[in-house]
Order: C-alpha cells, then structure tokens, then sequence
C-alpha cells in the first residue's frame, strides 16, 4: 500500500501482573484505512487499545504515532498528537448537556485558563464561538443537532454512541479508535452506523481502527482485518482472507471445526 | 441598622463566600474536601498579622492572605488530589487538623489563646462587594472551558483524560480557587470578630460549609447561597436549644438526602452522579438490605 504509516506498534507486550495480555504483537495502520480487530472475548483488543490511548503503559514493545514514540505518555498528552477513541462501555458526561460534552472535545484545541475565563478577554471569546461551531457542526455530523440541549443521560442508547464519537471526533484525531461501536444496537442502527464510520473516513478523512463482534459490520467496512487470540495477533488480511483462515475458524469455532 | 442583624448579614455574606468556594470543589469537580475551615483560617491568620504586626491595609492583607490560601491549596492539593473519594475525604480532614494544631503552637498565632485586637476593617460594603466579586468570578470560571473541564473530572476522569484534559492540572487548580475564596472569608472574618483562635476553624465548620452546600444543591450557584443563608439564619432563631444545633444538622440532613438527595436546587435530571449523594446511597442501600 502506497499511503503512509501513522501507527505503528512494534512487539508490545503487557502484563496484568502474572497474566499476559498480549505477547509480541506488531501492529500498522495506514492513513485513511479502516481496520478492524476481533477476537474472541479476552483475546486483548481493549488492551491494545487502551496501550495506545496512553490508558496502560506497555510492559515491552513500542508505539509509534506519526514517527513520535508515544508508549509512556498519558492519555492527555496523546490526545492533542491526533489519537481520539470511544469506549467499550459507553462514557459520556451524563450530566451535562449534549453539546457541553461535544465541547469538551474542543479542550485540547483551545487554550482558555482561568484568567481568560474570568475577564472573558476577546481572545477567549473568540475561541468559545469557534468551538460552539466546531462542535454543532460534529453534532450535525451524526445527526444529533436538534437533541444539543438535552441531558446526555436522556438520550437513547444508540444516540448515545452517536453523541461518543461526535465528542471524539470534536478533539480533531487523525486516527478514530471505535470500541465495540455496534454494541447493542439494532439492526436499523447498527446500518446507519456503517454509513457513519464510512462518511468519517471518506468525508472528514480520518483512519479508522475498530474493535467490533458484529461480523457484519466488521466484514462489510473493514479493508483489512486483525485477529488476536490469547494476546497473540493469530490472522491479518482481508475480511475474505481472515475468513478463510484456519486458525481464525479455530480460534472461533474450536479445534474439530 | 440594628447591631444584630447587621452582624448576622456578615456572617450570612462570609458563609456564601465559603459555601460557594467549596461547591466549586465538592459540587462541580466532584472533589470531596473536608478543609475547608483550614483554608479560611490561613486567610484569617495571614490577614490578621499583616494588618497586627505588618500595618498593612486591609485590602493588601486580605489578598495576600487569599494568596496564601491558594498556594496551600495547591502544595497540598498537588499530592492528596490523586486519592479518591473517601480517601480524599481522610486525607483532606487530616490536613485540617494539622493546620489548627500547627496554630495552636506556634508564637507568631498566639498559640491557643489566639490573636486578639485585630482592628475592625470589615463592614457591610466590604462583604457585599466580595460576595458578588466571589460569585461573579466563580460563575464566569463553571461556564468556560476551565468549568467543563472541571465538571467531565467529576462526570467520569477516565474519559475526561482521554479528550486531553489533564485531570491533576485541573482539580489542582480548582483546589487553589477554592482556597483562595475561602481565604478571602477567613480575613473578613478576622476583621469583623478581631480575634481568632485555631478551634475557631476546626473540623465541624469545615462539615458546616458543607452542609451548607449539600444542602443547598451540590453543583448549583444559587444553591450554595441558600444553604448558606438557612443554615446561618436556622441556628440563630434556635438559639434557645443551642446545644442541639448540630443534631438538627444531622437530621437535616438525613431527611434531605431521603426526600431530596440533590439539595434544594441540585438537578434532578437522570440518575445522581455527585460523589457525596452517591455516597448516601451506598449507605442507604446497606440500611435497607440488612
């Protein structure tokens, strides 16, 4: 493939005291790919992701985030350098409204403190009007905008995982990390949900990385597909390839299969 | 006016002041401290010399001693603020102690019996136009980009750190605003009564200030400011049954958190989320299950 690395993780491995979550795995994404990782329940997708979100620090290995070793920062230095993620459990701000939580998004790309806050300088002002922009356009994006004033804890589930990625996607990412976005969503949501994760790539231009159980979701977006299992990475290619793979059905499906 | 009443819309205008600068902590950054009274009394004791022995003037000695309140807020916030709940809540009570028994021995403070003599500097326009200094700045900090910083810390810090908020920086800092207001109400205070000793700020008027704002509505301005206002006007038309002012807090506040855990003006949206209705929960919870 011609497009350039942004990610890329070299023999990463962690450990939860004596567990090992992932033994020696290599990772790469490209700019503008859609990858997604499956695996078997604690196969280590979450872990991966949460290495390289700066969530865990990897006990070996590296990370590289557009040629910038990232292994070792925290979540909030890593997040202005363009690494934005939703989360398996869903984590809004349930208290505040739905374009509050969209503006928090914008915090790594405004600069405002305290003073600036106090006296309300026209600099700081200037600043708040562009992220109320920023922010209704991501709302527009995933079509929440007439839900803005709501409280983001009445919003239904699926709105829910909308108001996520639009709050991810409001800190301006190069990489969007999705974990489990299709999780119980019905199918009606779910469709839409493929048409978003695309328009977010083709239209905003970002890299996609997913972690997802739906095989229809993953198999019908997905360029290329990893597979972990055990903490190790088992599989990588295109859904087709992936699907045809024998340790992936035995992975999945168990040894006589 | 009436000496009486003149005195007790100074104390209804300090105890805004403290209740307001706590909700910034407790209420909008989730942030359970119980030392508050230590800060006021740096306030206090810090203004107090500085008019006493230094001869400042009382605007110069209340702000360096809200400034001395602040960098305390910071040194000691920098540390405990990586506990959590209960934790903080220890640890923050401990800093309160050590505080009144470092005042309690040292000479420059008077050691127990305190300072006396202080002159009388604070007056009604003093507090009115620090009350609506506090609150104007406090309002202006919660709707901005440092407010929803501190309110997605008290939401969920997991995701707060994951949209690049730097979750330390931010509570710090908020505990140094805290610190500052409250050292603020520790100087009018000192100016008003003129002597202070260290029990003057002990363990039970940090919980006072939060009842107040527990009271009034975690999380919500106007909140803190009726809190303030009924839990300084209630004990004062109960004087004859003084003794038993800190049993009707206690029932006060049992009773809220069963009919109205959000406070008197807290939001009633969706489910509870602030640390200490939480907290009530879990223990009403366990009450009912036994």
């Amino acid at each position: 493939m011609a497009e350039q690395t942004i990610l890329k993780a070299t023999n990463i491995c962690h450990s939860f005291g004596g567990l090992m979550a992932l033994k020696d795995v290599d990772f790469k994404i490209s700019s503008k790919e859609i990858v997604g990782l499956i695996g078997p329940n604690g196969a280590g997708k979450t872990t991966l992701f949460n290495l390289f979100t700066g969530h865990y620090c990897p006990t070996r290995g590296e990370i590289y985030f557009n040629n910038r070793k990232i292994n070792g920062l925290k979540p909030y230095q890593i997040t202005p350098q363009g690494i934005a993620r939703t989360f398996q459990n869903i984590r809004i701000f349930s208290q505040m409204s739905v374009l509050d939580n969209v503006l928090i998004g914008q915090h790594c790309r405004t600069k405002t403190g305290l003073w600036g806050a106090i006296i309300r300088t026209s600099g700081s002002k200037r600043e708040e009007a562009r992220a109320y922009e920023t922010a209704l356009k991501m709302l527009h994006f995933v079509n929440l905008e007439e839900k803005k004033d709501e409280h983001a804890s009445n919003l239904s589930y699926g709105e829910q995982r909308r108001l996520e990625i639009a709050r991810a996607l409001a800190t301006d990412p190069t990489l969007l990390l999705l974990d489990e976005p299709a999780a119980g969503m019905n199918p009606q949501e779910t469709s839409t949900l493929i048409k978003l994760i695309r328009q977010i790539r083709d239209e905003m231009n970002k890299t996609i990385l997913l972690i997802e159980h739906d095989m229809k979701v993953v198999m019908s977006i997905s360029e290329r597909v990893a597979v972990l299992n055990y903490g190790r990475k088992i599989a990588e290619g295109t859904p087709q390839e992936v699907q045809n793979n024998d340790e992936v059905i035995k992975a999945y499906l168990g040894e006589s299969a | 006016m009436n000496v009486y009443y003149l005195q007790l819309l100074i104390l209804i205008g300090i105890n805004i002041i403290m209740a307001s600068s706590l909700n910034l902590v407790i209420g909008y950054t989730g942030q359970l401290s119980l030392g508050h009274a230590a800060f006021m009394s740096l306030g206090a004791y810090t203004s107090a010399l500085a008019t006493l022995r230094l001869g400042l003037p009382f605007g110069a000695a209340l702000l360096i001693g809200a400034v001395v309140a602040a960098l305390f807020g910071i040194v000691i916030g920098l540390p405990t603020l990586q506990l959590k709940g209960d934790y903080l809540a220890i640890a923050t009570l401990g800093f309160g102690e050590i505080v009144r028994i470092v005042f309690l021995n040292l000479d420059i403070t008077g050691g127990a019996v305190g300072l006396r003599g202080i002159p009388k500097e604070t007056d009604f326009l003093w507090v009115i136009c620090l009350v609506l200094i506090t609150g104007f700045a406090l309002n202006r900090i919660i709707h901005s980009r440092v407010g929803r910083a501190l309110l997605a810390i008290r939401e969920d810090e997991t995701a707060a750190e994951s949209m690049g908020i730097n979750s330390t920086y931010y509570k710090t800092l908020c505990f140094g605003v805290g610190a500052f207001f409250a050292g603020i109400g520790g100087g009018l205070f000192a100016h008003w009564f003129r002597y202070i000793h260290p029990n003057t700020f002990g363990f039970l008027n940090s919980i006072e200030y939060l009842c107040m704002v527990v009271l009034g509505g975690l999380g919500n301005m106007w909140g803190a400011v009726i809190g303030a206002g009924l839990l300084t006007i209630i004990p004062e038309l109960l004087r004859q049954i003084a003794d038993l002012r800190l049993l009707i807090y206690g029932i006060v506040l049992i009773i809220m958190m069963r009919v109205r855990p959000q406070g008197i003006l807290g939001q009633s949206q969706g489910k509870s989320t602030h640390t200490l209705s939480r907290y009530y929960k879990q223990i009403l919870g366990k009450i009912k299950n036994r």
